[in-house]
Parts: C-alpha cells; structure tokens; sequence
C-alpha cells in the first residue's frame, strides 16, 4: 500500500526528532543515520500497521530502537573500536559548530547501559511521559523511572561537575595544582 | 562532664553530616539541571538540522516505486 500523504507527512516531520534519538543512542552520526534509514524503511513496508491518529514518533523510535537492539553486539565493538569516531564525523558536516562542549556528554553517555541511556533520551530530551517510554520500551513506567534514575546519577558522577569541590574554592586550587604538576 | 563533652562533639558532627548532605543534595539538583540542559542542547542541536536530504530522497523514491506498481 502507498503510505497515505497524512502518515508521509508525519513520518518527515518526525525524521528530526527520530535523529536526534538515534544520535544520542549511538553516539555516532553515520552509525545512527544508517540506523534511521533501516528504520524507515521497515516503517514504510510496514505502514499498513500503523495507526492513524497514534504517536507516529513514538512509532518509528521503537522500530528504530529494536533494530538498534539487533545490532547491538556488532555496534558496540565498531564503536568501542574507533575512538574519536564521533568528533571525526562532526568534523565532515561543517555547517556545524565546534561541539566540544557535547563531546563530554556525549562520552559520559556512551558508558551508560543502552537501557538506562534510552530511558534517559527519551524522557530527559524528547518529552515523552514515563508511561509513553515504557510502552515504546515494553516494560514497566517504574522501571523507566529506576533506569532514568540510575542514569542520571552516573552520568553525574561520570562528569567532571559532579564533585563538590568543582563548584568551590577548592576547584581553583586544584586546577591551579595541576597547572604546576 | 567527662560524659557530656563526646555526647556534644558527636552532635556537632551530626549537625556537620546534615549540612554536608543538604550540600550535597543541592549539588545534585544543580547538576542535574545541567546535564537536563546540555541533554536537550544536544538533542535540539540535532533535530534543528532538519531532513538531511537522503531521508528525502528515500521517502519520495518509494512513493514513486509504489506509485508504478499500482499502475
């Protein structure tokens, strides 16, 4: 069947944002645009399963995060090979900014769990409710809630503004003790 | 007094413990605001790029494949 204009057109206005996902859940550019392109082309051949008047975001993630899931043993160990893979790929798309300030973020997001990192996304950055994750995950909006948790928690340990001492007087000393070591 | 002088730096240091959590738990909010707000910079930063053109190009090629086939 042709996908209606009405489902085309949403799955176009949903593209971004399904990107923006995929980046995130990636930790790579090229890696996730392969990875959004699989996704929509098994959305497309399975449009007629798509419900008119449902989240069709919603839809396309959580066929993109199972083919993420598929792949994830290969991925993981192409990505844990090639460090820096990510800064090199911003670096081939110049209409983007320097992105520094993301690279420790985005580190910091690739050691979490995949589970824990997508629970993350999707409720810290997307603006989905617990209970919309947790359907698009298929578990529980309690355990959601735990793995948002337990994300943030590493995450903010993982980074260097976690300790008390970076928002002090004791940071400047410290930095000044590194300068001269 | 010889029992009193451990009992008042032992509360001392409960009160020194209470300050140091409450820190530590204001930290936290605020370090969860940042990271709440470099997430969504990131992600934003994403979704302003728009449809790169080869998601374009796919959706319309496979309505014009589709489109053939019904005729």
């Amino acid at each position: 069947m042709t996908p209606t204009r009405t489902a085309r057109e949403e799955m176009l206005a949903a593209i971004p944002r399904l990107r923006a996902f995929a980046i995130s859940l990636c930790g790579d550019v090229d890696k996730a645009d392969d990875l959004v392109q699989e996704a929509l082309h098994r959305a497309l051949t399975h449009i007629d399963s798509f419900q008119l008047g449902t989240n069709m975001l919603a839809w396309l993630i959580t066929i993109l995060r199972n083919l993420f899931y598929a792949n994830y043993r290969k991925l993981r160990r192409e990505v844990e090979d090639g460090d820096g893979r990510y800064a090199a790929s911003l670096k081939s798309q110049p209409e983007q900014e320097s992105k520094l300030e993301f690279e420790e973020l985005r580190a910091a997001l690739a050691k979490l769990a995949p589970d824990q990192r997508e629970a993350l996304i999707l409720i810290g950055a997307s603006g989905f409710s617990y209970e919309e994750v947790a359907k698009i995950c298929g578990c529980a909006a309690g355990t959601i809630k735990s793995r948002v948790n337990r994300a943030r928690s590493r995450l903010s340990k993982l980074m260097s503004i976690e300790r008390a001492e970076d928002f002090g007087p004791d940071h400047v000393t410290r930095a000044v003790l590194s300068d001269n070591s | 007094m010889k029992r009193r002088k451990p009992a008042s730096s032992g509360s001392k240091k409960m009160r020194t413990d209470f300050m140091q959590r409450r820190g530590r738990a204001r930290l936290s909010t605020e370090v969860q605001r940042k990271i709440g707000n470099q997430l969504r910079a990131m992600y934003d930063d994403v979704v302003h790029q728009g449809v790169p053109d080869r998601f374009t190009e796919l959706l319309s090629q496979l309505d014009e494949r589709n489109d053939k086939d019904k005729k």
